[in-house]
């Protein structure tokens, strides 16, 4: 457990020191370097028991997207080290708010680690409601009156979509505080999961109910996904891609934590309907939204609303094979999504300007980067051989099996949101360039390139280690 | 015997409504002049003006048809008899088998009535404006009203205000948030009906603001002395109904002896003083309100009365 | 506990909730602060109140936090951004106050008829705190919802944290270490909620959410 809490307490030094890092340049080192500390602590996690404590917990899931979080965290700073270079060689960001952003991206990292890993339903919402905090300053670092406007938005709906999901915890202790006693125990998810069984079920479903509302917010499901295009596209790029790739996940991940509670209720409600609802409301709405953007960021956030849908459409079905297929859409959004946005980060600072119409023709002013996300969009509209596909392809036959009237709206909202897709990437790739003379690219296209070859290989071939770890994930999550 | 004295106490409280109710209102005159620097009128000053009046001839404006004569008598009735159901001093009353919170709002809406229908009779401007204006505050009084009887219905399974009376005084009902609501409710519906500030001003005529003295402006002479007796008992009536099911302490109840009836008169006196110098204080230290927020001080009134009736389920055993 | 213990819980949960209903009729900024105040000081008696009748010192804890924090910390440093800001004082609702009041008193149905049933066999007061608290949190969001300047926004916000700090009082032996950390997250809202404001005066010249909100990256 000391090595639970040295990784989840190292990026808190880490926030500390880059709090006092003068210079850009060292302060982006160090940024890379401790995110690369993160990124090898966790590996260690691979060999860790899967055990429990007060405060903390292990077990397959969170082991797993542990390391997920801190690989993205990794490849995003050094994403970040040279776009944030550009930005501020080009007058858009003030020098002195980038010692605060480095500090609040290692901040940010802690409280996704601190939800990721904990035990306690309690300092699980105050890590999620930390990762608000941390990041909503960041949306605004532009300070541009979209920005302001962006963040004010994230915040209030965030805000109040945590407060509903506090309600919940408060719902859910009190359930079990009269059996389980008054104290820790009863916040405590492990104890949780093993008196379950015993705690008024009608408490306990209308404190779900507060939960996924309230932590469904910050996945961004319909209709409580207004913050995440303008939070995302007001931005930096290297936030948009954390939001994407880190945040949604442990928000979902919260849900999830509940679901497997309820699920062990035997006259709970199942909340499999409810989420598989709202998965599908989500990835409609998004599909649709897919169409009439003209903003390259928000385009790829109305994308990430999609995915989220879809994964949460996925738990809700259940059983090994979807959960399966969920966990495994889970990894592959988080590569890809992150990989698109170092891609449109790179792109949008090439052409100065976030809308798609100026961004055209990309493949022949910048070859290596407009390819870069043209295999970004292909890999995230589910197009083989990528591991995006994969997973789908994995959720649509399990769902046809299953409830094959349910599968027909989850594949007309998959087609809807494919066709604006590929749309979309054949206006911004080819074509004659909206621009004729970029300029140069800043920084490596190496995050890019990493992300995108690991989902090639995850949708080529899948380690068997990795799928057995998944299939015990997928039991665990159970119906 | 006991019928007898259930006689007795329905004639002396009739009588005791009609003739502290003047008092009550002088006092409250004589208090507020005090509280801004003025050395007041008696408080016997409105029982005067009333027998003064009562001597004059009406002057009736040509137009006014017989419901304008009719009113000044029917409206006097209607609230001298409401009165008389409110137990004031002891509950062992003659009537009090009909001493029913709904029958008691009923006799209020109907004086209310022919007073509005009054004012617009005669056809003058301020008359019509004043009845408009009367009706506005009661269509959101009377609602109000209503649910302060609900909750008060609920909590004790009656709407008989001696019944009401008698149960809180042999079993307390402890510290009530729905009583607490229904308690301020009714104060903001007793400003609101007796035109007092911060709804209506009773001391000016100026036409922009006013309410019920805008609908009696055309009444004179022996017309005007009931409608002004009218509305002074129907202040000391509220007072009464008040004091009745917050505050019944010191209220005889049946089979106790002529002491307690004269401890309860004395108590009631004590009551009255109370309210009158409160009511005193609170009008001198708020301003008039605009005529387009009676919405919302009623409408608050309403709702605290609907958050007082929905926090009974919310307390244990309703 | 004594009948009397439990009137005065009950009394006091039931004024927080009628603060609520103050707050949402108040169209005067500084009159709203003083509310908002009001309703803090409230949760701080009823904190204290339910730490003395039910013998749980770690409330007064609570209790002393909600006072510092939210009745008089945060009260006075938005009085100071509000004076210092120099806006317009008066509060334009989205929504008339009747039509707020009487969405407000459906929200409280609504938390009782949702909350009551399902919690049949928890004691009487956790219930009821627990209806109380809901109701709360349902009128601080329409707060949010019916209010188009910043200042009230925030406002609203922190009403709905009064409601949680309500409910989290109201379940006996909630581990006090949630209850400090929500005290420090929104002590730390409040700080960014201040740095918004001034950010949103400077660029927008108006604390109007509806004016704020012309300026979306993407118009649809």
């Amino acid at each position: 457990m000391t090595l639970v809490a040295a990784i989840v307490l190292s990026p808190l030094l880490a926030a500390f020191l880059l709090a006092f890092t003068p210079g850009l340049k060292r302060a982006a080192a160090l940024n890379i370097a401790a995110s690369s500390a993160h990124f090898l602590l966790a590996l260690t996690l691979l060999w860790a028991p899967h055990q429990s404590t007060a405060l903390f917990l292990l077990d397959g899931f969170n082991i797993y997207l542990i390391i997920l979080t801190t690989f993205v965290a990794l490849t995003t700073s050094v994403f970040s080290a040279g776009y944030i270079a550009t930005e501020v060689k080009e007058g858009k960001l003030n020098p002195l708010n980038l010692r605060f952003y480095h500090a609040m991206y290692q901040a940010f990292l802690f409280t996704m680690l601190l939800a990721l890993s904990t035990n306690n339903l309690g300092v699980m919402w105050v890590a999620v409601e930390g990762a608000t905090l941390t990041t909503v300053l960041m949306v605004s670092l532009y300070r541009t009156p979209a920005a302001i406007e962006a963040a004010w938005k994230y915040f209030i709906l965030c805000g109040v979509g945590i407060a509903l999901a506090l309600f919940g915890t408060i719902l859910m202790y009190m359930a079990a505080q009269p059996i389980m006693g008054p104290g820790m125990a009863a916040m405590t998810w492990t104890d949780l999961l093993g008196h379950v069984p015993r705690i008024n079920a009608g408490i306990l479903n209308l404190a779900f109910v507060f939960l996924l509302v309230g932590y469904g917010t910050k996945v961004g499901l319909a209709p409580l996904h207004a913050w995440l295009p303008d939070a995302h596209a007001e931005g930096p790029t290297p936030i948009s891609a954390v939001l994407s790739g880190l945040l949604l996940n442990v928000a979902l991940y919260a849900v999830l934590r509940f679901k497997m509670l309820l699920a062990a209720h035997d006259e709970a409600l199942a909340p499999g309907p409810l989420m598989i609802f709202m998965g599908l409301a989500t990835l409609a709405l998004a599909g649709i939204m897919l169409y009439r953007r003209r903003d390259v960021k928000r385009f790829f956030a109305y994308s990430s609303i999609e995915h989220m849908g879809l994964i949460t459409f996925a738990f809700g079905m259940g059983g090994p094979l979807a959960n399966f297929a969920g966990l495994l859409h889970m990894t592959m959004h988080s590569l890809t999504k992150s990989a698109i946005f170092y891609a449109v980060g790179h792109a949008v600072q090439a052409r100065g300007s976030q809308q798609i119409a100026d961004i055209r023709g990309l493949t022949v002013s910048h070859p290596a980067l407009g390819w870069g996300l043209l295999l970004g969009v292909v890999a995230i509209s589910g197009l083989p051989p990528f591991g995006v596909f994969m997973s789908e392809f994995l959720l649509v036959t399990s769902t046809f099996a299953r409830t094959p009237w349910l599968a027909v709206p989850l594949t007309v909202g998959l087609l809807v949101a494919f066709s604006a897709l590929i749309m979309r990437a054949q206006q911004m790739c080819f074509g004659a360039p909206s621009m004729p003379q970029g300029r140069p690219l800043s920084g490596a296209l190496v995050p890019l390139y990493a992300h995108l070859a690991l989902v090639l290989l995850a949708g080529l071939w899948l380690p068997e280690p990795l799928v057995a770890w998944f299939r015990s994930v997928a039991a665990l999550l159970g119906g | 015997m006991t019928f007898a004295t259930a006689v007795l106490l329905q004639l002396v409280q009739l009588l005791v409504m009609l003739a502290v109710a003047p008092l009550l209102i002088g006092w409250i005159r004589w208090v507020k002049s005090r509280l801004v620097g003025r050395r007041g009128a008696s408080p016997l000053q409105p029982w005067r003006d009333i027998l003064r009046l009562l001597r004059k001839e009406p002057v009736l404006a040509h137009q006014a048809s017989p419901l304008f004569r009719a009113s000044p008598y029917l409206i006097f009735t209607a609230i001298w008899f409401a009165a008389a159901l409110v137990p004031a001093f002891s509950t062992d009353l003659a009537l009090a088998p009909t001493a029913d919170l709904i029958a008691l709002i009923g006799f209020l809406a109907s004086a209310r009535f022919f007073l509005a229908l009054a004012g617009m009779d005669v056809g003058t401007s301020f008359g019509g404006l004043g009845s408009s204006r009367e009706m506005l505050i009661a269509a959101l009084a009377e609602p109000a009203m209503l649910m302060v009887v609900f909750s008060v219905a609920i909590l004790f399974r009656t709407t008989s205000l001696a019944e009401i009376a008698a149960q809180i005084l042999s079993h307390p009902v402890g510290l009530r948030i729905s009583l607490a609501l229904a308690l301020i409710s009714l104060l903001m519906v007793a400003i609101a009906e007796n035109a007092r500030i911060p709804v209506d001003n009773p001391a000016t005529h100026l036409e922009l603001t006013m309410v019920h003295e805008a609908m009696v402006l055309e009444y004179s002479g022996r017309h005007l002395a009931l409608i002004e007796a009218a509305s002074h008992v129907k202040l000391t009536l509220y007072v009464g109904l008040i004091a009745c099911v917050f505050f019944p302490w010191g209220m005889a109840t049946p089979g106790q002896g002529f002491a307690a009836g004269l401890w309860g008169l004395l108590t009631f006196g004590f009551k009255l003083v109370a309210a009158g110098t409160l009511l005193a204080l609170f009008e001198t230290s708020i301003a008039k309100m605009r005529v387009f927020r009676y919405g919302e001080f009623l409408g608050g009134a309403l709702l605290l009365s609907l958050l007082g009736a929905i926090f009974l389920y919310v307390s244990r055993g309703v | 506990m004594s009948d009397f213990a439990y009137d005065a819980s009950h009394l006091l949960g039931a004024i927080v909730l009628l603060m609520s209903f103050a707050l949402l009729y108040q169209n005067r900024l500084f009159s709203l602060l003083h509310v908002y105040s009001a309703q803090a000081l409230t949760l701080a008696a009823a904190a204290a109140w339910k730490g003395y009748a039910h013998d749980e010192t770690h409330l007064y804890v609570t209790a002393g936090l909600t006072l510092i924090l939210k009745a008089i910390i945060i009260p006075i440093a938005l009085h100071r951004i509000v004076v210092k800001l120099d806006i317009h004082r008066a509060v334009e609702p989205a929504m008339s106050i009747g039509a707020t009041m009487i969405a407000g008193v459906s929200l409280v149905t609504l938390s009782i008829l949702l909350v009551l049933p399902v919690t049949a066999e928890a004691s009487a007061l956790t219930r009821e705190d627990m209806a109380l608290s809901l109701s709360v949190v349902l009128l601080g969001l329409l707060m949010m919802i019916s209010r188009r300047n910043a200042v009230s926004q925030v406002v609203g916000f922190m009403s709905i944290e009064n409601g949680l700090i309500l409910a989290a009082v109201g379940v006996a032996g909630m581990p006090l270490i949630v209850e400090m950390s929500v005290a420090f997250s929104v002590m730390v809202a409040f700080i960014i909620f201040g740095i918004f404001l001034f950010d949103i005066r400077e660029r927008f010249d108006s604390l109007d959410i509806q004016k704020i909100e012309q300026y979306r990256g993407e118009q649809e």
